[in-house]
């Protein structure tokens, strides 16, 4: 990239706030910071207990924590940009995962391997995806106000359509012989697919220069054995470098404004339905991209439900890091997924230990996954209502 | 033609003499036969209008006359085109225009200041001037994809916004967010992000100076003027007719949706101007006899020491005795409890004190057992409290009855259980909009459409509706138009004489109280300190309102 970006970088909005927020640092800044931050230090202060209850091994926790990252981040780091523009939490990525994984049926089936297989996955699933998040953002631009619950029951739709699809068109009305992947009926696909074919391609994708394991010592403390997903990080990192410049640019400054008030934009002759759909078209890709990620990590996929959950569990997880529907960053998601699965793998310990009952854990985990949510958003609805007021009331 | 050589070069010699740039023969702005309508309803009759270079033009008409929609027209609002469009012709320098979006508007060269802002609070001021027009430098990735993709250059956006708000001589940061500003501040990041376009030929103003304070608004219309002397059209929208007076050139006058006269300025005259904006003279009508005179032989309402915490209109300990059958106004400045008062006795803020009505103590601190004692409130707060903004407009009306009352509902064995009577609700509410003249498309319309003046009408339908003998009334007027201001005085006179219901008004417009009430209660630091008859002298009201009352009078 060229050499202007870090200077521009100086002058963004964010930065000039910023530092303007810094120079005026004392006591009552410092707990209007905690109080904004209240969400994640809440989950800051969980895990911690959790991790102590559970009396876990450390370097065990940072290990599975870096696959976790690799794996969720991405998909997470793709509901950033329809909140900027002003739609909410997209659960309609989960359409998007549908289209990682339908393009991932068609690679698993021609049989292509590794990082090549991958890639050409990611390939053919943009279109899918960009077709799937158009439709999406033509439903929701007729429900403007009502995105989330829309997306949502549009992603419960959008799976009665995938299972039409693969588990009854599939061999029936469209030609496809492989039983390996397909069921032994000859028509739709099994409940569960192998991904040998491309597991760990990313995330070990620069083992020809480093695997990215660890284990040494340092003085007497042992560190690892922790495996780094290298180049899953990498790809990572560019996406949120690639968001932070899209925001930056022309069409970034016209999302924000959209995201604040579409009236505003509108009047200002800005194409509001348009930028809308671009947004979701983006988020549905890289949502696509996310799940190819997240599944070459886990190695199998579970045809019909590997996606179910894709839209809650990464929209908790960027709750946990502090966003609310109308504002989330980079460092929300990042902080997020690391709390959010670190509460994932101490839970179940924790239940363990403490009750002598493993399944507590697990509630736990699906009570947390889905309260979070509930949490967030009547608190949102609240603060809205307070504010609607506080405007009534002429202040 | 000879009248219009005559009128071009009357006004020319007039500019001159004032020193001010000429405007110019030609027109920025022609409208031809402007006709609109919304699902059958015509709200514009082929209206004309030109503007000139240069020309601030005022345009003035009682809310609901057509003048939003002819600006929405001009604009290219969606609102229109989603509406079926509008006949007629709009001409900009000589041209015939098709104006489909706000965008096309503003590649015009039309600008709009709104009336209510058209700011994004998150942005900061140079964002907001510089909105969809941002300054961009080319980049790798904008080769490729577009120059949707183009970076921002904030120094360059700083620089312009900077020197758009100097033009108005408005020293603020330019970098500093909208959302903490004073309004003033915000009405002139409006103006100069309208300014910062570069081929700005018409200006349009939405009652720019309805949120302002005085001084503020003085220091707009300087900045009006100093722009139109550099050659931009105006087209200014106001309610105020002294600040048509003051600055603009021409004035057209629009009512019900037609135009009904155009003049320059110097053959109009403010009376004038009112009264063809409302059509009917607006003067002083003698009030309509009634059989008995209200004396304190028999009191309404008795009202002893009483205190309510309303934050900024605290009552310290008020006492009122109010007539029975009277119109009693209470009076005095911002701030000294006046509002306070209906609040507290109709339970809508924490009190303690006593009031008896009819030989009965009205319990405090509860709506209900106010509202069961025969007594209705119409709130200052319209909006917050008066009214379901989401609900039809016989709904707002029959609701305090249903709930407080149990009228409207078929019968049945349990009050909470008993249904609806859609029929009666039905005709209630039409024959309310007949008598009380509420411009609307139906009752089922819903209330937030209803323009400010229609919004209150509905208010007192509704507090008509609950039959009260004492009805609160608080600020009737405020923020409506002058039309709707007097019909809302004429309803509260026809309920006090035809009905006999006593009505205590509270009013930060002396004017209107002295118009309509028999005795004014004048209340200062949350105690009443005088009551003066309506044609008490100004200096005598004056003087009470300032707390200098030498000694407590009444009036007989």
């Amino acid at each position: 990239m060229p050499e202007k970006v870090p200077a521009q970088s100086a002058n963004t909005p964010n930065a000039q706030t910023q530092a303007h927020a810094h120079a005026h640092v004392n006591t009552k800044k410092i707990g209007a910071v905690l109080g904004k931050n209240s969400v994640p230090i809440f989950f800051l202060l969980l895990s911690i207990g959790g991790i102590i209850a559970a009396g876990l091994d450390i370097n065990y926790l940072i290990n599975e924590l870096l696959g976790r990252l690799g794996r969720n981040s991405f998909l997470v780091l793709s509901l950033l940009i329809p909140i900027i523009a002003g739609l909410g939490l997209n659960f309609g990525i989960v359409v998007g995962a549908m289209a990682g994984q339908a393009a991932l049926i068609i690679t698993t089936h021609y049989g292509w391997t590794g990082l090549g297989g991958f890639g050409l996955a990611a390939l053919i699933s943009v279109p899918i995806a960009m077709v799937l998040g158009w439709l999406t953002a033509l439903v929701l631009n007729k429900a403007k106000g009502r995105e989330m619950v829309t997306g949502m029951i549009l992603g419960f739709f959008a799976n009665g359509v995938y299972q039409l699809v693969f588990l009854v068109l599939l061999g029936w009305v469209i030609p496809m012989k492989n039983p390996a992947i397909m069921l032994p009926s000859g028509i739709g696909l099994k409940n569960t697919i192998d991904l040998f074919d491309i597991s760990y391609a990313l995330d070990r994708g620069l083992d020809f220069i480093w695997d990215g394991f660890i284990m040494t010592e340092v003085g007497s403390i042992p560190i690892g054995p922790w495996r780094i997903p290298i180049l899953t990080l990498v790809v990572t990192a560019l996406l949120a470098w690639a968001i932070s410049f899209l925001i930056r640019t022309r069409l970034g400054q016209q999302m924000r404004a959209v995201g604040q008030d579409m009236h505003i934009a509108e009047v200002a002759g800005i194409n509001v339905n348009r930028t809308r759909t671009v947004a979701l078209v983006i988020s549905t890709v890289l949502a696509a991209w996310g799940q190819l990620i997240f599944l070459q990590n886990i190695g199998t996929m579970n045809t019909y439900n590997s996606h179910e959950q894709v839209g809650t569990f990464a929209i908790a997880a960027l709750l946990v890091g502090g966003a609310t529907t109308r504002k989330a960053t980079i460092w929300n998601a990042i902080v997020g997924v690391l709390l959010f699965h670190t509460l994932f793998i101490v839970s179940p310990l924790a239940g363990q230990k403490l009750l002598g009952i493993p399944q507590v854990g697990e509630y736990f985990r699906v009570f947390l996954a889905y309260g979070v949510i509930a949490v967030a958003l009547a608190l949102h609805a609240w603060q809205a209502k307070v504010k609607s007021n506080k405007e009534l009331r002429g202040e | 033609m000879p009248g219009t050589l005559f009128y071009n070069l009357h006004i020319r010699i007039r500019l001159v003499l004032r020193g001010e740039k000429a405007m110019s023969d030609s027109f920025v702005l022609e409208l031809k036969g402007i006709t609109k309508a919304y699902f059958g309803t015509t709200v514009l009759k082929d209206v004309n209008l030109s503007v000139r270079p240069g020309e601030i033009h005022a345009l003035v008409g009682e809310n609901g006359a057509g003048k939003s929609t002819l600006m929405n027209i001009l604009f290219g609002m969606p609102v229109i085109h989603e509406t079926g469009g509008f006949d007629g012709e709009v001409m900009l320098d000589g041209e015939s225009v098709r104006i489909e979006s706000p965008r096309r508007a503003m590649e015009l060269g039309i600008g709009m200041v709104h009336q209510e802002f058209m700011l994004l609070p998150g942005f900061t001021i140079t964002e907001n001037i510089k909105l969809n027009r941002e300054i961009t430098r080319k980049n790798v990735v904008s080769r490729v994809l577009g120059a949707k993709m183009e970076t921002l250059n904030v120094p360059a956006m700083r620089k312009d916004a900077r020197a758009a708000l100097e033009k108005l001589s408005l020293s603020v940061d330019e970098w500093a967010p909208v959302a903490g500003l004073p309004v003033g501040y915000k009405q002139f990041v409006e103006i100069a992000r309208e300014i910062d376009k570069k081929n700005i030929k018409l200006l349009v103003f939405d009652e720019p100076t309805a949120v302002l304070t005085e001084s503020e608004a003085e220091y707009l219309l300087d900045a009006m003027r100093r722009l139109a002397a550099e050659g931009i059209a105006i087209l200014f929208i106001t309610h105020r007719l002294d600040e048509v007076m003051s600055i603009s050139h021409n004035i057209t006058i629009l009512r019900d949706g037609e135009i009904v006269a155009q003049m320059p300025k110097d053959e109009a005259k403010i009376e004038r101007i009112a009264e063809l904006m409302v059509g009917r003279k607006i003067e002083r009508a003698k009030l309509p006899p009634r059989g008995f005179e209200p004396s304190d032989s028999e009191i309404a309402l008795s009202i002893s020491d009483l205190r309510v915490e309303m934050p900024g209109e605290r009552v310290k300990g008020l006492n009122l005795r109010v007539r029975k059958g009277e119109i009693l106004g209470i009076g005095g400045l911002a701030g000294h409890g006046k509002v306070g008062i209906a609040n507290g006795v109709m339970g809508m803020y924490p009190a303690m004190g006593e009031v008896v009505k009819g030989g009965m103590d009205v319990p405090l601190n509860d709506s209900k057992a106010a509202l069961q004692a025969q007594m209705a409130f119409v709130s200052e707060d319209r909006r917050g409290v008066g009214l379901l903004l989401d609900e039809s407009i016989e709904m707002n009306i029959v609701l305090t009855s249903m709930q407080a009352q149990n009228k409207f509902l078929y019968k049945g064995p349990l009050n909470s259980l008993r249904l609806q009577n859609g029929k009666r609700i039905r005709s209630h509410a039409l024959k309310m909009i007949k008598d009380l003249d509420i411009r609307c498309t139906g009752p089922m319309q819903l209330v937030r459409r209803l323009s400010g003046g229609n919004q209150q009408k509905v208010c007192i339908a509704r507090a008509f509706t609950l039959e009260p003998e004492v009805l609160w009334v608080s600020e009737p007027t405020r923020g409506i138009d002058v039309g709707a201001k007097q019909l809302v005085l004429d309803l509260l006179v026809e309920f006090n004489r035809t009905h006999g219901m006593t009505v205590v008004m509270t009013s930060s417009e002396l004017a209107e109280l002295r118009k309509i009430c028999d005795r004014i209660a004048i209340v200062y630091e949350g105690k009443v300190v005088g009551i003066l008859p309506p044609d008490a002298s100004d200096v005598e009201y004056g003087l009470m309102m300032a707390g200098k009352a030498g000694n407590v009078k009444e009036v007989g």
